[in-house]
C-alpha cells in the first residue's frame, strides 16, 4: 500500500480562486429559473460601458504579456502530436 | 419510454517536453500515468478480455488484430482510480476516461476532475525531468499541422433502436451542434480550405460519413458497437466528432443537448426532415463560418443557417419536454441551450463567456488589436494552443477563469470531491468503492467486471452488466457487511 495521502503536487489553494475573483459580473446566461429574463441580460450588456469592457480586456491581455509562451514561433513550431484515437 | 441516458468522455491530452530535443511521446505518457499516485493504488490489470472494438454497429465483425499487452506493459499504461475513471496511455496520447455519470451535471464535474488529475501527475512527473525540460499538457485535438487526436463522449442507448434511425438523425445535429460545442482553432489542416478561424478543432478531420475507424479517414459517425454492457440490452453510442472542450457551460450543454436527442430518437420523437447534401463538407463549411449565417444544403434541396437547423431540433426539443417528465437538470439544459441559438441568430460574440469558440477568438481579437497583429503571427498560434494549457497559473481558458471571465456550472469543491469520489447512481460506485476497500485483492477491471484474486484461490471476475446496477444505493450495505475482498466475494455469491 502506498503512503501518500494526498495527490503529490496538487496544492489545492492552486484551485480554490480567491474570493474577490469569484465575483462574476452576469448571472450565467438561460436556465436557471431565478435569473432574471432574456431581454434584460441583453439591456444590462448593451449598458456595459465600451469603456469598462476596454479595461477588463486590458486586464486579461496584461496578465497574458506575463504568461504567454516566449519564443512562440519556435514553440508552436516544434508542438507536433502523433495522430491518436 | 427511453432508457436512462448513462454518460462518460474519454480525452486524450497533447503532451510535449519542451527543451527537450530527444522528447518521446510514448515514454513522456508512461511516466505521466505513472507518477499519479493515489492513497489506494495497487498492480492492478486492465482486462482486455472484455473488449471487442472491432465489432460494427451495423451488425458484422471487422477483422484485424486485437491488442493486448503483455501484463508488465498493461500495469505500466493503466490506471483504474478510486473515483471509477481510467487514466492510461493510449498510442502516444494519455487519455482519462471518466466514470459513468447519469447526467450532465456530473459529466461536467468529472470531465473536469480528470483535468486536475493529469495536471496533478505532470507537475509530479516534471519533479525527475532534467532541468531546464518541462512535460506540459494541453486539452484540444490537433497539433495544427494534420495530426488530431480525439475527445470521445458515450451514450448508453436502447439495443431496440436501430442504428440506421439513430444515424439518420444524428447526421444534420452533428454537423450543426459546433456552433455551441466547438473549441475554436486558428487557420485550417488536412488539406481543407484556408480559413484564419474556425468554430471546430476537428472539423478539417472527417472525411466519411458513417465508418468503424477512428485514426484514419474519420467518420462523422463512429459504429463502434462495444456495449461495455449487456448486449442484448444496450449499446453504447460512441461519439467522435466532437472537440474537447475547456469551458464548463459548453461541455454541460454539448452532453446534455446531445442526451436529450439520443432519448427523443429512442421515442421516436424526432421526425423531421433535415438529411443534408453533403455532410462532410458541410461540417467542414459550417466550422469555417464564424458568424453562423452561411446557409448549407439539405437532401430535399432547402438551404438552412446551422443555427436554423438546432432550432428545428430545440422546437422539437420542447414538444418532446411538454410530453414527458424531464428532470431539473434536462430542463435547464433546455433553456440554456434556447438562450444560446437566439444569442447566436443576433452575434454569437454575445456568447463570450459561454462558448469556448467565442471565448477564444474574442481573447485573440483583443490581443491582435492591443498588439497590432495579424492572424497568422506566431504569438496568436501560441493563445490558440495555451487556452488548452492544463497549467492553472498559465492556461488562458483558466486565466479568464481566474478573472471571473467565464460561467460556471458547477463548484470548486465538487470537482475537487470527485478526484477522491465516484459518482453514487452508476456502477462506477461499486468499481471505485472495490478499489478504495480491496486494492490488494482486485486483480484486473474493465468497465463492465472487476475480477478479485484472492489469496491462491483462482480469480473470481464480478460482471457489472448493468450500468446502473452498482450504485451507493445497492451495494452500500454489501460493503459495510464485507470488511475484506474474500467477504465480498462470499457475499455476492450467497
Amino acid at each position: 500500500m502506498r503512503d501518500i495521502k494526498r495527490i503529490p503536487g496538487s496544492e489545492d489553494e492552486l484551485w480554490i480562486p480567491r474570493a474577490a475573483e469569484q465575483k462574476q459580473e452576469r448571472k450565467s446566461g438561460g436556465g436557471d429559473g431565478e435569473s432574471s429574463s432574456e431581454s434584460g441580460k441583453g439591456e444590462q450588456k448593451v449598458a456595459k460601458k465600451g469603456q469598462e469592457l476596454k479595461e477588463e480586456m486590458d486586464a486579461l491581455i496584461d496578465e497574458i504579456d506575463e504568461v504567454l509562451e516566449e519564443n512562440a514561433e519556435e514553440f508552436v513550431k516544434n508542438y507536433v502530436q502523433r495522430g491518436g484515437e | 419510454m427511453a432508457i436512462r441516458k448513462v454518460m462518460g468522455t474519454e480525452i486524450e491530452y497533447g503532451i510535449t517536453v519542451k527543451n527537450d530535443r530527444d522528447f518521446d511521446p510514448i515514454s513522456s505518457c508512461v511516466l505521466l500515468v505513472n507518477s499519479y499516485r493515489e492513497e489506494h493504488s495497487a498492480q492492478i490489470l486492465w482486462d482486455y478480455d472484455q473488449e471487442n472494438p472491432l465489432a460494427d454497429a451495423r451488425g458484422f465483425q471487422v477483422e484485424g488484430e486485437k491488442y493486448t499487452p503483455n501484463q508488465q506493459e498493461n500495469i505500466a499504461r493503466n490506471k483504474t482510480l478510486v473515483n471509477g475513471a481510467r487514466y492510461y496511455v493510449d498510442h502516444a496520447h494519455p487519455e482519462y476516461s471518466c466514470p459513468e455519470v447519469t447526467n450532465a451535471r456530473d459529466l461536467v464535474i468529472h470531465e473536469k476532475a480528470g483535468e486536475r488529475v493529469v495536471e496533478a501527475s505532470r507537475r509530479e512527473a516534471n519533479r525527475v525531468l532534467p532541468a531546464g525540460t518541462q512535460m506540459l499538457l494541453y486539452k484540444n485535438n490537433s497539433d495544427r499541422k494534420g495530426n488530431s487526436y480525439g475527445s470521445h463522449e458515450n451514450y448508453l442507448m436502447d439495443r431496440r433502436t436501430s442504428f440506421k434511425q439513430i444515424a439518420e438523425h444524428l447526421m444534420p445535429f452533428f454537423v450543426t451542434r459546433q456552433i455551441y460545442c466547438g473549441a475554436g482553432k486558428v487557420g485550417s489542416e488536412n488539406r481543407s480550405r484556408p480559413c484564419v478561424y474556425q468554430l471546430s478543432q476537428r472539423a478539417d478531420f472527417f472525411e466519411t460519413e458513417v465508418a468503424l475507424d477512428t485514426m484514419v479517414k474519420r467518420p462523422i459517425i463512429n459504429t463502434r458497437d462495444e456495449p461495455h454492457a449487456d448486449r442484448e440490452k444496450y449499446r453504447r453510442l460512441h461519439v467522435i466528432v466532437g472537440d474537447s472542450n475547456m469551458s464548463e457551460f459548453t461541455i454541460y450543454l454539448r452532453n446534455g443537448v446531445t442526451s436529450l436527442i439520443l432519448a427523443m430518437i429512442e421515442d421516436g420523437a424526432l421526425n423531421r426532415d433535415l438529411a443534408l447534401r453533403d455532410p462532410v463538407r458541410s461540417i467542414k463549411d459550417v466550422s469555417h463560418d464564424p458568424s453562423c449565417r452561411g446557409e448549407i444544403e439539405l437532401e430535399n434541396g432547402r438551404r438552412m443557417t446551422p443555427v436554423q437547423i438546432q432550432a428545428e431540433f430545440l422546437e422539437a426539443a420542447q414538444n418532446y419536454a411538454s410530453q414527458h417528465e424531464l428532470d431539473e437538470i434536462t430542463r435547464d439544459v433546455l433553456a440554456k441551450w434556447e438562450y444560446v441559438l437566439e444569442a447566436l441568430a443576433r452575434d454569437p460574440m454575445e456568447l463570450a463567456r459561454e462558448i469556448d469558440w467565442v471565448i477564444k477568438k474574442s481573447i485573440i481579437e483583443g490581443f491582435i488589436e492591443r498588439k497590432g497583429l495579424d492572424w497568422g503571427s506566431p504569438q496568436v498560434q501560441m493563445l490558440d494552443l495555451q487556452y488548452h494549457d492544463l497549467r492553472p497559473d498559465r492556461g488562458l481558458y483558466a486565466l479568464a477563469e481566474r478573472q471571473g471571465r467565464v460561467e460556471r456550472i458547477v463548484s470548486e469543491e465538487e470537482i475537487l470531491h470527485a478526484i477522491h469520489n465516484p459518482p453514487e447512481d452508476t456502477r462506477a460506485y461499486f468499481r471505485g468503492g472495490c478499489l478504495r476497500r480491496y486494492a490488494q485483492e482486485v486483480f484486473g477491471v474493465n468497465w463492465d467486471s472487476i475480477s478479485f484474486g484472492i489469496g491462491d484461490e483462482p480469480i473470481k471476475r464480478v460482471l457489472m452488466a448493468e450500468p446502473l446496477k452498482g450504485s451507493k444505493q445497492h451495494v452500500e450495505d454489501l460493503f459495510e457487511a464485507s470488511p475484506t475482498a474474500a467477504e465480498l466475494v462470499r457475499n455476492l455469491r450467497s
